[in-house]
């Protein structure tokens, strides 16, 4: 299975766990975080999502951080999938699994992903709302998440 | 020739995704992007904005880092993804 994956389909969280674990019985840890479309966003009633991407550095960047968390924590193994292109409200947007012998470096791998790809990797978000369409912008808390690693 | 990507609103704002420039004289991104403002003073307001992320070859670089001819730069806005 390949760690990495940008796709436009949606993906099943108990297929990924099970390919997580699968013939593995060192890890006895394995953490995953799902991010999904959300109504409400800064005040506005969002109704759908458009999600471009770079590709080519995408898959690049993604590849790096989830290297970077390897070097950082003994993980078995890391899954990341990203979708792109149009999201429906409650749709799942992005998996990052990760398993360890231990739980704490796998709620960190999982964790430091994260914010390095909410901050690193070149992904952008364009909000269909009640008043038209529009940009979502960066938030500094996500390059603070990023930056206590 | 240096081709420049533009992406998400970045894009919209300068109505162009991508173009092509003569590498002569160019050392590293800053000067780049000073020969495409003076091409298109109207990018200022966008092209200028210092949270903008740069690539070159698909990597996140800085603006002092250097280009060469047959390198993909890329300028994009703050990313939004996850």
């Amino acid at each position: 299975m390949n760690e990495i994956a940008v796709q436009t389909q949606d993906f099943d969280v108990g297929a990924e766990y099970a390919a997580l674990i699968s013939g593995d019985t060192d890890a006895g840890a394995a953490v995953f975080f799902v991010g999904r479309v959300r109504a409400r966003n800064d005040g506005r009633e969002v109704t759908g999502l458009h999600l471009e991407h770079y590709p080519g550095m995408t898959e690049k960047s993604l590849q790096d951080i989830v290297q970077q968390a390897k070097e950082r924590w003994p993980i078995e193994r890391v899954r990341v999938i990203h979708r792109v292109g149009a999201l429906r409200l409650g749709e799942q947007i992005v998996f990052v699994g990760a398993t360890s012998p231990h739980r704490a470096a796998a709620f960190s791998a999982a964790e430091f992903i994260m914010d390095y790809l909410k901050t690193r990797a070149p992904f952008w978000k364009k909000e269909q709302t009640s008043s038209g369409e529009l940009w979502v912008e960066a938030r500094d808390t996500d390059q603070q998440s990023a930056q206590r690693w | 020739m240096i081709t420049v990507l533009f992406f998400a609103q970045l894009r919209d704002q300068l109505g162009c995704e991508s173009v092509s420039v003569n590498a002569e004289g160019i050392r590293n991104l800053a000067e780049l992007r000073a020969h495409l403002l003076e091409e298109h003073p109207d990018w200022q307001p966008y092209l200028g904005l210092e949270s903008l992320l740069l690539a070159v070859n698909q990597t996140l670089v800085k603006l002092d880092h250097v280009v060469n001819s047959g390198d993909e730069v890329a300028f994009m806005p703050p990313v939004t993804g996850g």
